[in-house]
């Protein structure tokens, strides 16, 4: 979810004896059986959609190296979505020794006509049945062998989360290589078929799926279970689905904002005592006070703050939230709620990608490439920035605890805290709503494409597991952001701070300059510096502004929240000042990192700056409303 | 007693009943992708559920739940068993 390299597929000129490509239908699981092979820890989760980009890795078998490409889930080999051109082309374009199509073995049927699409490109391939026990509890039973004659290729069993079969994997993947195992073409199957026609689809498809089910009828005994979940009937009932998702997503704000107060607090309480060592350590060492500044008062603060405040609310939501991934509703969310993005011309599937947008804005627009109509995809695109991310999101959790859940922190406080974080997320989508149907008349006009998703089975995630891999994975990722952002970013404010020209330092230039008309919308000229300087990362936007006020003369060393309150107060901070920060900082331009996956992923320069304006205008436009009623009440 | 079906399209199909695929006729960019979900002709297909708001609709095609939205559906045409 993640992870924002390898944008484009190609295979990379190292030294690897044969290579393998993983190619299967969405959400059968190709993802962990790449985990599995090559011990990388790709993130997974029980969507469509969850991998839109390749991820290659290495494994050794008998001593030879095998360069393992993870492709993106496709329903064809016809692409339709971006996704499955990132597929397609890797299967055309690169040599590979040997394609593992991975399928689920519980909807046989339709995944192998997937399987047949691959074999008419490619000769050399194993058919992995994944997900084998789940299909054994359900009743169904697979006569491999049957089905390895009738289309030419080894057949594996694997369950990959339990590590089954992958040895035998291994060694179908390492004889086919060497050529021990030939693969051959059973030719009925391809009769007249080019898969590549994209005029010709229909006909191709209505052949494979009369082949699959022909071939299913020979190899595939199932028992006559239902096979609907009773979850379905109370997770997207009329009564009690929306109920339940808002419940939900509640729960989990409170988890997060009662987990993370304490270690939070904890954390700064430690920096503190580091800090001040440190400050005895380089007066002993008689550092000068510019190097002693730029580095405790600048690198150092900033990255305090932005591990202490951001780290704790992030590694306990995020960890719960792939929980929810992984058991396979994010796409009940999606299907509930359609109706509503239906209505603003946009798709269903946007959802999705605002949920990744939670994590990172720039995953979220990498996301978008589920999204099949390009109008479609570029509405869910330009709006993704209206989903607070990982660097906006604890700033609004610190802001609520500081000026709405009052001084102490108990048990009602906490559930305000929620509530007013949950309130916020839904004034979001609706924003996202709103802009979307304007988007849809104005800037991403065109035919909707309608809307197909699957509804996977709900699988029971493997809690520890997912919940310590996505802790250590997110708590990496934001100290990774914190020493590769914030820590420069800490230096090269202190500087403007400290530089004076004249009587006055740069900085100080720089929010007088933009204080009156930071005054008019609510804010002040330092909040809004704070904005511009803190456009490579949102993380840094509170520490640019405790820098800021510090350094302007207000002494004052911050290790809680109520200090923190504090200074603000003093530097003129009331309620408004608080609403119309959070209103900013949820609509202001993306980061720049942000900017540039847009940039990337429309090849447009004017989308790009779209997706700039839109949320600034609107939340200059709402500050300033927010702040002159309030000055006529 | 003889019962004659008449043939009608998707969205109208009572949530419970199973159908044959007669035609489908959606628009370009969907229906290829209908075809890749397994919904091709004369496959079998039976309304699964509906979302809370009535629309889109789940159906069940070949054991995988496949959610639709009201408008696509009456392009497809079946045959009600």
């Amino acid at each position: 979810m993640f992870s924002r390299d390898n944008f484009v597929c190609s295979k990379k000129s190292c030294k690897s004896d044969y290579n393998i490509a993983l190619a299967g239908n969405p959400n059968v699981g190709k993802s962990t059986i790449f985990n599995a092979l090559t011990g990388l820890k790709q993130h997974t989760g029980n969507w469509t959609g969850k991998t839109v980009e390749c991820s290659s890795g290495k494994t050794k078998i008998k001593g030879k190296y095998f360069e393992i490409t993870d492709l993106p889930g496709t329903y064809s080999m016809v692409s339709f979505s971006e996704e499955e051109n990132v597929a397609r082309n890797f299967l055309a374009e690169n040599k590979i020794d040997c394609t593992v199509i991975v399928i689920d073995s519980n909807v046989i049927e339709r995944n192998l006509s997937f399987a047949l699409q691959v074999l008419s490109l490619q000769k050399n391939a194993i058919l992995c049945l994944n997900l084998c026990d789940e299909a054994e509890k359900n009743g169904i039973s697979i006569d491999t062998d049957e089905l390895s004659l009738n289309l030419g290729i080894p057949v594996v069993c694997t369950c990959a989360t339990k590590k089954r079969g992958l040895d035998e994997l291994k060694n179908k993947i390492f004889e086919i290589c060497i050529g021990n195992i030939k693969c051959f073409r059973v030719e009925r199957n391809f009769e007249n078929i080019d898969v590549l026609n994209i005029n010709d689809y229909k006909a191709a498809s209505h052949k494979f799926a009369s082949l699959s089910k022909r071939i299913c009828n020979q190899c595939v005994y199932k028992g006559s279970k239902e096979k609907l979940s009773k979850l379905d009937k109370i997770l997207t009932s009329k009564s009690t689905g929306i109920p339940i998702m808002l419940l939900l997503f509640a729960i989990l704000f409170w988890i997060t904002a009662i987990g993370a107060n304490y270690p939070s607090q904890w954390l700064s309480y430690l920096f503190e005592i580091l800090k001040e060592q440190l400050t005895k350590l380089f007066d002993f060492l008689s550092i000068t006070p510019f190097v002693t500044g730029i580095l405790i008062d600048g690198v150092y603060t900033t990255l305090a703050w932005v591990v202490s405040v951001m780290l704790p609310p992030m590694a306990i939501f995020f960890p719960l939230f792939s929980l929810i991934e992984d058991s396979g509703y994010l796409p009940r969310i999606a299907f509930n709620l359609d109706k509503f993005f239906s209505k603003c011309g946009a798709h269903g599937k946007q959802s999705l990608t605002m949920a990744m947008g939670l994590g990172c804005n720039a995953c979220g627009v990498t996301g978008c490439r589920i999204i099949e109509s390009p109008q479609e995809r570029k509405i869910a695109i330009l709006t993704n920035n209206f989903m607070p991310c990982n660097g906006r999101f604890p700033t609004l959790i610190a802001l609520i605890m500081m000026f709405f859940a009052g001084s102490s922190f108990g048990l009602i406080s906490s559930i305000e805290v929620a509530g007013i974080l949950l309130l916020i997320i839904v004034v979001c989508v609706l924003l996202t709503l709103v802009i979307s149907k304007f988007l849809s008349r104005t800037f991403a006009k065109g035919e909707p494409s309608g809307f197909a998703l699957e509804l996977p089975p709900y699988r029971k995630p493997q809690i520890i597991k997912t919940l310590v891999r996505s802790f250590i994975d997110r708590t990496l990722f934001v100290l990774a952001r914190a020493v590769a952002v914030a820590a420069p970013a800490g230096a090269i404010i202190w500087l403007t701070a400290n530089i004076y020209i004249g009587d006055v330092s740069i900085l100080q230039y720089c929010t007088e300059f933009l204080d009156p008309f930071g005054k008019f919308i609510g804010l002040d000229g330092v909040i809004l510096m704070a904005f511009i300087l803190g456009f490579p990362a949102n993380e840094t936007v509170i520490p640019i502004i405790i820098m800021s006020y510090m350094a302007n003369g207000t002494l004052v060393d911050f290790s809680s929240y109520k200090e923190l309150l504090e200074l603000f107060s003093a530097n003129g901070w009331t309620f408004v000042t608080a609403i119309c920060m959070m209103i900013m900082c949820v609509l202001h331009y993306p980061c720049s990192t942000t900017c540039l996956t847009i940039k990337k992923e429309t090849g447009s320069l004017k989308t790009t700056l779209l997706s700039m304006i839109i949320p600034t205008v609107i939340g200059i436009f709402l500050c300033m409303l927010v702040a002159n009623t309030a000055r006529i009440l | 007693m003889i019962c004659v079906q008449e043939e009608i399209t998707l969205d109208v199909l009572p949530l419970g009943k199973s159908a044959k695929v007669v035609n489908i006729d959606c628009n370009s960019n969907l229906i290829n992708r209908i075809y890749d979900l397994g919904i091709t002709q004369n496959s079998l297909i039976k309304a699964a559920f509906k979302s809370p708001f009535g629309d889109p609709i789940a159906y069940l095609v070949k054991d995988t739940l496949i959610a639709l939205r009201k408008k696509d559906c009456k392009s497809i045409i079946v045959d009600p068993i």
